[in-house]
Parts: C-alpha cells; structure tokens; sequence
C-alpha cells in the first residue's frame, strides 16, 4: 500500500513564519518540498502583536530569506518603544527604545495576512522549483507511522504523504508535536493568552497622533493596575494604516482571577491614557485571539522524533524577553536551522541524524540561551514561590519600598533597558502587578484627557468576523462539563463570557430526576482557534478542517 | 499518457443579479440593457473539464454560439475556471436560429474542432429556455449521454469514463454508470470536483495561475467561426434554416456500455422532455 503514497523529500506543516523560513531555506538547498497550511490563505489563522525583529545575533532574519521583505509585507519600522506604567489615571512613561535596540538590526510592526500571504506566494515559487509547492486548505491530521516510525503525515484533504523529513511549523497548540509525545496541553502555567484589535486609521492620523513620519513607528508597553491582579501587560504598535492593540496574559493567572480577556482589554482600550491616540472615531477592524507559549517554560530541548522536526510556536520557540515579546523571529531562525540540518545530513547520506542537528545548532546559535535563560532559571526558583512574592510585595508597598523607588528615579530607563535584568524578571504579581503600579503611584503623573471609545461587544466582535462552519463537524468535543473539569473555558475563552449567550462556552443548569445541576456546554461556531480551551478544559481539541473555521483578514 | 481532448459548452444568459437586471415598463426582461453572463450552471461542466485536464493533461477548449458579446462569456469561463482555447461560432446568418439550426451549428462546430473524447455542458440555463439543441448535437455527433453528473473519472488508457450520477436527477439517490469515449456529460449543480493527492492540487494551482494570465490576454486563445468557415449554407441555419416542425426525434443512439447512461425510449414522451430540457439549453442560439 505505502508505495501507491505520494513521496515528497521534506513536508512542511504550517505556513506561519517559522514554515515560510523552513521552506524557503529547504528550497535554497534544492529540497523538493511541500507545503501544507490548513488556512483558506497563508495569515489567515494566525494573530501575532507584532513587531517582528531581525536579530543581529540571529543566524537567520526574515530578509535573510526574503530580501524585499520589508518593503513589501511590513507595515512600519519601530523606532521608538516606551512602557507606562499605571496605576489609576497616574502614569509614569520611561523610555525602552534602548531595550528595543539592544542586539536589533531592525524591528517592524507586521498584521500576519498580509505578511503570511506574502511569504506563502514566495514560497510558493521557490519549492514549486523544486518539485514541490505549497498547498493551502490542507489539513495535516496526524503523523504517518510504518512500524512505529514516522514516515510522513495524513491530512484530511488529501491522501497520506510520505516524507524523508517533516517540518511541524503549525504553531501553538500544535497537533504534530502532541501526536509525536512531544507537547501536552495540561498546564495553564506554560501558556499565555494574547488577544488582540486592530484599529482603523488614516496615515494621516497616525502621522499626527504618534508624531511619527512615514518610516517611522512608536510601540507602547502598558503595565500596572489597569488589568486588577491579572499578569501581563498591554501593547499598542503603529501599522501603515491601523493601530495594533492588545493584551498578553499568563494563562494561570487569567484561570485564577476569572478574568474576561475581552474586558481586560476594553480596560486597555478605554483607559485615558489611550485617548490621545484613539480619539473619538474608534473603529475596530478585527479582534482576535491566540496562545503563546512561555520559551523559558515549554521550549523543547530535543524538539525532534524520528524523521521529525518541531519549529516555532509548536516547539515553544517563543520567547517573552521582560515585556518584549520574540516568536517570529526564532520561529525564522529554527526554521532555517532545521532546513540546513537536513541539508547537512543528506550529504552526509544520514538524514535520520537531521534532527540531532537541529537541536545541536540551536544550542550552538544561541537560540535555545535565549529561550531559556539560564539566569532565569537562577531566579525563578526563588522568586516564583508565592511567599516570596508577598515578602517582596509587602517590602516594594511599604515605606521602605516606595522610598527606594523614588530614589531610583532617574535610573528607571536603564533599569527596564537592560536585557540582562528583563530575562531573568520572575512571572510574579511583583513584576507585572506591583512593581509597575507603584512607580506610577510614587513618580507618575496624572493623565488628564478622558475617553470616548466604546469598545464593540463581544457579539459584535464576534459578528464582524468571517466564518466558513463545518456544520455538523465541531473541532472540539467537550469531553467533561462539569464545572470544575471545564468552568474554567467560560471566562478563560476570548469569544465567551460569563451571562452570554451568544459565546462558545456557557455555564448553565439542567435539571434531571429533580436534581438541579451546573454544567458546562460548547458551541464551536464562534471559535477563534485560540487553543485556550485544549488546556483550560476537558477536551478533545483539534483545528478545522481546511479552509474551514474563522478566516482573520489582519491577524 | 493518453492527451484528451474535451470541448465544453457554455452560452450566455442574462445577469439576474439584483442591480443588473433591467425589465421594461411592462416587467419584460430589457436583453439590450442586462448584461450577459455565463450560465452559471456551466461552471460545472467546466470544473469538470479541469478536473480531467489536472489528473490527465490534454486540451479544454470552450465553445458557445451566439452573437459577438458571447466573447465575454467565454472570457468568463477561462477566467473564473479554466480554458486552454475558446471557440465562438457567431454570424448574423446564425442569429435567430432555433434548436434545429443551433444543433446543426454547434455539432458542425465541435466537428471542426475534431479529436474530441469529451463534450461536456452544465444543467438548464438560468433563463429558462427549453428545447432540443444539446440531444440533437449529441445525435449529430453520434455519442452516448450521461446526465445528472455529480463525479467524473476518466480512464483515457480503457477509453471509458466511470461517472456518479444522480438517478431521476435525485439527490438521494446516486448511480455509477460507465460509458466509452467519446462521451457527453451533462454536469449537475451538485458537482463535486475531487483532487486527493497534493500532485493533482499543486498542478490545479499552476492551471488556474495559467488560465486567469491567458483570460487577460483572451482574445489570442479565441476562434470565432462564421458559417462560410463552418462551410454551412445559409439556408439550413440561422433563421431560414429553422423549419421547427418537430414530426418526430431521433432516439439517443445506445452506447455499447454494459450499464448505461439515461436510456430513454423515443415514444416516452415524458422521458424524452426531461432529457431534452436537461440538455439543450446551454448551447447559445439567442
Ligand atoms: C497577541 C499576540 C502578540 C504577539 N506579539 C508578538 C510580537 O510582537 N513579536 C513576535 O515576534 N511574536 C509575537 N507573538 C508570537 C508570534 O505570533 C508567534 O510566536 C509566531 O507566530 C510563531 O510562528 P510559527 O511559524 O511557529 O507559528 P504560526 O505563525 O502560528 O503558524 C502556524 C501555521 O500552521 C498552520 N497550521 C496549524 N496547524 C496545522 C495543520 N494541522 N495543518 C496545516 N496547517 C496547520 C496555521 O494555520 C499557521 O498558518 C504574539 C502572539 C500573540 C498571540
Ligand atoms: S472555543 Fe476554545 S479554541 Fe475556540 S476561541 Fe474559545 S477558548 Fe479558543
């Protein structure tokens, strides 16, 4: 049977950037190669914030790959960054373009439609040279297994492929890497939730509210109290025509509060701050959602299996550096790394040894340093214990604390600026919460203007999104609705809320034999394919089908 | 590999789409002002045709009769799915013809075109028209006529199509017939182009990139045949040509197949009407 199987020298999984680095770079070394992505288009599943950086340490950038990237797939170069630090209406602004720039040959905003579909018709081209090309609206389902080894993969659209090498480039919650033993979805501590609006604006009106140029762009970072005890912070990026605004929270910690992610962000959208830049003429274009891994958690070491190769998101590439947030360029990185792998082993005629040599060289690049920093880990065991925390809270709230603050002051730019000291920030309530609040409380300053935006609601959010439903073919099947297993999934779901009908999950009481009883139930139509739900509840979670699901038109 | 040469036909019809259409004061559809579309139903016959060139290489040529703005149409077809070569058979001595005359025409034509394996044309126009066009081309041409077609499979190396098709044009209920090539397919709505290998989807990408460059530059790809290259006498076509006295119709000559597409007797009246509505209308004639 197998040898009626098609046969490709090296399947890629995914067309996000870790896919388009792995292809493009397989194609350059004359690989015949094949790309699946299960989108109606590249970049129409995927969400980043996002400033996409081009490393000077990396050993491979974006325009390595793609020389006219820039010009043609992203919005505006970064060239300023500040975070705020809030605490009410009081705000204190230090300046991180320092951090920013740190080991920053380039750094530019991107909306992933855009980007992917770009990146997917270059590669396209270059593996079609190859014998291969890239296929969109194709479902990779599993792993294709011979005695137990794997020697390709199945999809839903098309029938099995069998592959010398398989590049799993399919993002968080990658089913590739979980069919292959090598990720599980359990813990909610290893995953942060973005979720994210893109903003309608002229360039004109970018122009003059940021004050920025036609190449040029200001990021902004927000921390504090404006998200309760919820950690994580906020982001706003400028795009040519559209702002990026959103919030990144650790997982745990949105499961623990009970947190809505779309009122955190509401909170984000009207706080006064954000006046100046918002105005009153607020227009949603999107709003998205998905899960980012924590590197310094999740990153797999050996992140390979027999013929195959795990890149990017999937392998937990992600990096949360302080409040700056690297996945696409390591994605990049990993990606062209696992390709010269390949390489290497086939002309070595030993391409079982691909993988060994991937992980070898992220380790060799200074990848895998980055992912997981070795002072981190120093820290957080000390510092992640929740004793220490209170300690160092009730120190930092004190007089003490807030006197040392003050006299900090004129050190706060160098004190976020350095690198060193933002990787090993432990993910404590101190770093995100208190830290940032009372440095707005002690050197802020009030912020005067008032908002108008009116947020949509999430039905409304919900309603401007495009869906193509595979009706009677739900991707998640809730596999326990209790409360407790799955209650969670209701506040947790970006697309769900607690006294809404119209989300994906929904608490509600049924009544048998008399007996009165909480359950939870799951409508997928809604679905943003944000993975929160395969970890914060009990169920069997896979993507849709291809070119089914939600369709983003800016991710 | 055997190349297979497949003509589909495809005619115009006018664009009911809300805010196209124009009726005069008496609610009479004003053909003048309503642009002209392809027939949407002939999208399926021509995904079928590309489904055929994908898995087996070879030409789809595409042809309509009717007047010189049928061009658009068949621009349509190359555009929204696919064409290698498009054909219009188009005269003012063709205008006005009526099924007869059209029949003569368009098998007149698909003979010239010559070396065909398939005709295929999609279900009813969208505008209603009924007649006895498509079986009396098919008799011209002396093949046999699978209808309702919901899947294709061609086997060029056995010359035989394998087809799935709807019984009594039912979507409950689904028949396989084979039959020889050449064949006539008539596509139903319901069909579903397959391509199950990433091969066959990566060269279906190649044909549709090929197929929308080809559309820009349209009328290079384009015949347009009058009655004298047709070598037709005026006299039998077009208006003259049309004497519209149906005494009798010819019985759909049986193919050698052991099972066989839509055998109907000539007396069965009913029988015979629904195939020739099936069938007729795609061919232009208006
Ligand atoms: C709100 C938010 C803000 C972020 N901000 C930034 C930022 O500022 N900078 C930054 O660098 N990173 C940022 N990230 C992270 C970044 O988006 C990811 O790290 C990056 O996209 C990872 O790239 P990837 O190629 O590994 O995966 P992805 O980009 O997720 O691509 C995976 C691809 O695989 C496809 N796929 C998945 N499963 C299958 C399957 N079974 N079959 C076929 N195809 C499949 C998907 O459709 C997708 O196209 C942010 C993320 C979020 C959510
Ligand atoms: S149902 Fe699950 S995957 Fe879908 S949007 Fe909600 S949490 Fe995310």
């Amino acid at each position: 049977m197998s040898d009626e199987h098609e046969h490709y020298e090296a399947v890629v999984v995914g067309a996000g950037p870790g896919g388009a680095a792995a292809a493009a770079a397989l194609a350059n070394y004359g690989v015949e190669t094949l790309v699946l992505e299960r989108g109606v288009d590249a970049g129409s599943k995927n969400v980043s914030g996002g400033l996409i950086y081009a490393e000077e340490s990396a050993p491979y950038t974006i325009d390595d790959l793609f020389p006219d990237f820039r010009e043609e797939a992203s919005e505006r170069p970064v060239t300023e960054y500040y975070l705020h630090n809030v605490a009410g209406d009081k705000v204190k602004t230090v300046d991180i373009t320092d951090l920013h720039e740190h080991d920053t040959e380039w750094s530019d905003s991107v909306l992933r439609r855009r980007m992917d579909s770009w990146l997917a018709e270059r590669v396209h081209e270059m593996t079609r040279e190859t014998g291969g090309g890239l296929l969109t609206d194709v479902r990779v389902n599993g792993l294709l297994r011979e005695g137990g080894e794997i020697v390709g993969v199945t999809c839903d659209e098309v029938d099995p492929i069998r592959a010398d090498l398989v590049v799993a480039a399919d993002g968080v919650n990658s089913e590739l890497a979980r069919d292959a033993g090598l990720m599980d979805w359990e813990d909610p501590e290893e995953w942060f939730q973005g979720v994210k609006a893109v903003v309608d604006m002229p360039p004109e009106v970018v122009a003059d509210r940021f004050d920025v140029g036609e190449d040029e762009g200001v990021a902004h970072l927000f921390s504090g109290d404006l998200f309760e005890d919820v950690r994580g912070g906020g982001f706003l990026y400028t795009n040519e025509d559209s702002v990026s605004i959103g919030t990144v929270f650790h997982l745990n910690s949105l499961v623990a509060e009970r947190a809505e992610p779309h009122e955190l962000l509401d909170a984000l959208l009207t706080h006064p701050l954000l006046a100046q830049w918002l105005g009153d003429d607020y227009e949603e274009r999107e709003y998205s959602a998905k899960l980012v891994p924590d590197s310094k958690k999740v990153a797999l070491k050996e992140p390979h299996e027999g013929r195959l190769v795990v890149v990017g998101d999937a392998a937990g590439q992600m990096q949360a550096q302080g409040p700056i947030i690297k996945g696409m360029n390591h994605a990049v990185s990993a990606g062209a790394l696992a390709a010269e792998a390949f390489a290497e082993a086939k002309s070595r005629d030993d391409p079982s040894s691909a993988g060994r040599r991937y992980a070898k060289k992220l380790r060799s690049e200074g990848v895998m340093k980055k992912l997981r920093p070795p002072q981190y880990r120093a820290v957080s065991a000390l510092g992640e214990r929740d004793a220490v925390t209170n300690v160092v809270d009730g120190v930092l709230t004190s007089g003490v604390g807030r006197t040392a603050i003050k006299a900090l002051s004129g050190q706060l730019d160098r004190l976020f600026g350095s690198p060193f000291l933002t990787s090993m920030v432990p993910d404590t309530r101190t770093s995100y919460v208190t830290l940032p609040t009372i440095i707005a409380e002690e050197l802020g300053t009030p912020v005067r203007e008032e908002s108008t935006v009116e947020p949509p609601t999430l039905a409304d959010r919900i309603g401007d999104l495009t869906y193509d439903t595979d009706i009677g073919n739900p991707h998640i099947r809730l596999v326990d609705n209790s409360v407790d297993a799955s209650g969670a999934a209701v506040s947790a779901c970006p697309v769900s809320a607690q006294d809404f009908g119209g989300g994906c999950y929904r608490e509600e009481t049924v009544t048998s034999n008399g007996d009165e009883e909480r359950v939870v139930s799951l409508d997928t139509q809604p679905c943003v394919e944000c993975g929160t739900c395969a970890v914060v509840a009990d169920t069997e979670w896979e993507h849709p089908r291809g070119g089914k699901g939600v369709e983003f038109r800016e991710g | 590999m055997v190349a297979l040469h497949t003509a589909v036909l495809t005619k115009g019809v006018p664009d009911f789409r809300e805010g196209q259409v124009s009726f005069d004061e008496e609610g009479h559809l004003e053909r003048g002002k309503t642009p002209t579309v392809m027939n949407p139903n002939d999208r399926f016959a021509l995904e079928a045709a590309l489904q055929t060139r994908v898995r087996h290489g070879g030409t789809v040529s595409v042809m309509s009769m009717g007047p010189p703005g049928y061009k658009d149409v068949l621009r349509e077809a190359m555009e929204t799915v696919y064409a290698d070569d498009l054909y219009l058979a188009s005269d003012r001595e063709m205008a006005a013809a009526d099924t007869w005359a059209t029949a003569i025409t368009l098998s007149t034509a698909l003979e010239k075109l010559g070396g065909l394996d398939l005709v295929i044309a999609g279900f009813k126009t969208a505008d209603g028209e009924t007649g006895h066009t498509g079986p009396q081309a098919c008799w011209a041409l002396d093949l046999p006529i699978v209808t309702h077609v919901v899947a294709l499979d061609v086997d060029p190396e056995a010359e035989r199509i394998r087809a799935k098709r709807l019984v009594e044009g039912d979507i409950e209920e689904i028949e396989t017939v084979e039959a020889p090539l050449p064949a006539f397919v008539v596509t139903d709505p319901e069909f579903d182009p397959s391509y199950r290998t990433a091969g066959d989807r990566l060269e279906l990408k190649d044909l549709r990139e090929e197929t929308q460059k080809r559309a820009e530059n349209f009328e290079d790809h384009l015949t347009t045949w009058d009655h004298e290259a047709l070598n037709l006498d005026p006299d039998y076509i077009g208006l003259d040509g049309s004497p519209t006295i149906v005494s009798s119709v010819d019985p759909i000559p049986k193919a050698p197949a052991e099972r066989e597409a839509t055998m109907v007797d000539p007396d069965d009246e009913e029988g015979m009407q629904e195939i020739l509505e099936t069938v007729q209308p795609f061919a232009g004639g208006d």
